[in-house]
C-alpha cells in the first residue's frame, strides 16, 4: 500500500461565502480516506476555523484574494495544508486560552485556534517573510480505512 | 451558498429563536441581527432552539458571547435547547455549559424562565 496519496487542491476566493464550498470539499476528501462521520465533522470544523482566520486576519476581509486548500495522505497522516498570501499570523498568539476566563469575560473571537488544536492531532504554522503562509492540519488516519 | 435561517417565534413570556442550517462566519450576522431586534424590543428572555441547526463554528458561538452580557444585565438570559450531539460537542469543547444553560427540550427552558419570573 502506498504511504502517500496524490494531493488534491482547491482554490477559493477569500470571502466567508466560500466556507460552504471549503467544507464540502474537505468532507468529501476525509470520507474518501475512511474517516467516520464524527471525525469528518471535526476535520471540517478545524479547516473552517483556519480559513475563517485567514479571511479575517490575514486578508482582513479583502475578498479578491485566494486561499488554497490541499489535501493528501502522508503515511498515517491525513494532511490539510491551507495557504494564503496575506499578513502572517503571529504563532506566539497560539497559546491556549484560559477558557473559563475567556467565557466569563465574554471575549468574542480567539477561540478558533483553540478549537483547531482540540480537533486535530497536529496544527502547524509556517511563515517566512516574502513567502506564502501555510497552516498544516493533521489527523491520524483510522486504523482500518474503509476503502 | 451557506444555508442558514433564524426565525423568531413568541412563547409564554419568552422569545424563541429557531435556528436552521449552517451557522458560520458568513451567516453569523443573521443571528446577530435577530439578537439586536430582540434587545431593541426589550425582549431579554430568549430561548434558542437548535433542533435544526446542522453546524456551528466559533464565529457562531461568538454571537452568543456578544449578547449574553447585555441580556443578563437586563435580568434576562439566553437558554439553548434541542442541540444535536454534533452541535453540542462544539459548545462543550469551548466550555459553554459552564456559563450557559443548555436543555434537551425547549419546554424545559421555557419553564425555567417562568419559574424565575414567579420569584
Amino acid at each position: 500500500m502506498s504511504s502517500t496519496s496524490k494531493t488534491i487542491s482547491k482554490i477559493v476566493s477569500s470571502n466567508t461565502e466560500s466556507l460552504s464550498d471549503i467544507r464540502e470539499f474537505v468532507a468529501g476528501q476525509a470520507r474518501t480516506h475512511g474517516f467516520p462521520e464524527d471525525e469528518v465533522a471535526n476535520i471540517v470544523l478545524a479547516v473552517d476555523e483556519a480559513c475563517t482566520n485567514i479571511i479575517k486576519h490575514a486578508y482582513r476581509f479583502a475578498s479578491d484574494k485566494q486561499i488554497e486548500i490541499s489535501v493528501g495522505r502522508q503515511g498515517r497522516e491525513f494532511e490539510v495544508i491551507i495557504s494564503d498570501d496575506g499578513r502572517s499570523f503571529d504563532p506566539a498568539a497560539l497559546r491556549n486560552p484560559d477558557l473559563k476566563e475567556h467565557l466569563t469575560h465574554y471575549r468574542r473571537g480567539g477561540l478558533g485556534v483553540y478549537l483547531m488544536k482540540k480537533l486535530m492531532d497536529t496544527v502547524e504554522y509556517q511563515f517566512q517573510p516574502g513567502q506564502r503562509n501555510h497552516v498544516r492540519l493533521v489527523k491520524f488516519l483510522p486504523a482500518s480505512p474503509s476503502r | 451558498m451557506t444555508e442558514f435561517k433564524v426565525q423568531e417565534r413568541p412563547g409564554e413570556g419568552v422569545s424563541i429563536l429557531d435556528l436552521r442550517g449552517y451557522l458560520d462566519a458568513h451567516t453569523a450576522t443573521d443571528l446577530e441581527n435577530a439578537f439586536q431586534r430582540l434587545l431593541g424590543a426589550k425582549k431579554f428572555n430568549i430561548v434558542v432552539n437548535c433542533r435544526d441547526l446542522s453546524y456551528i463554528s466559533s464565529a457562531g458561538l461568538g454571537v452568543f458571547m456578544a449578547y449574553i452580557e447585555d441580556v443578563r444585565k437586563n435580568n434576562g438570559d439566553i437558554k439553548l435547547t434541542n442541540m444535536t450531539p454534533k452541535v453540542y460537542n462544539v459548545f462543550d469543547l469551548l466550555g459553554f455549559p459552564i456559563l450557559y444553560e443548555i436543555y434537551k427540550d425547549e419546554s424545559e427552558a421555557i419553564s425555567k424562565f417562568q419559574n424565575t419570573t414567579k420569584h
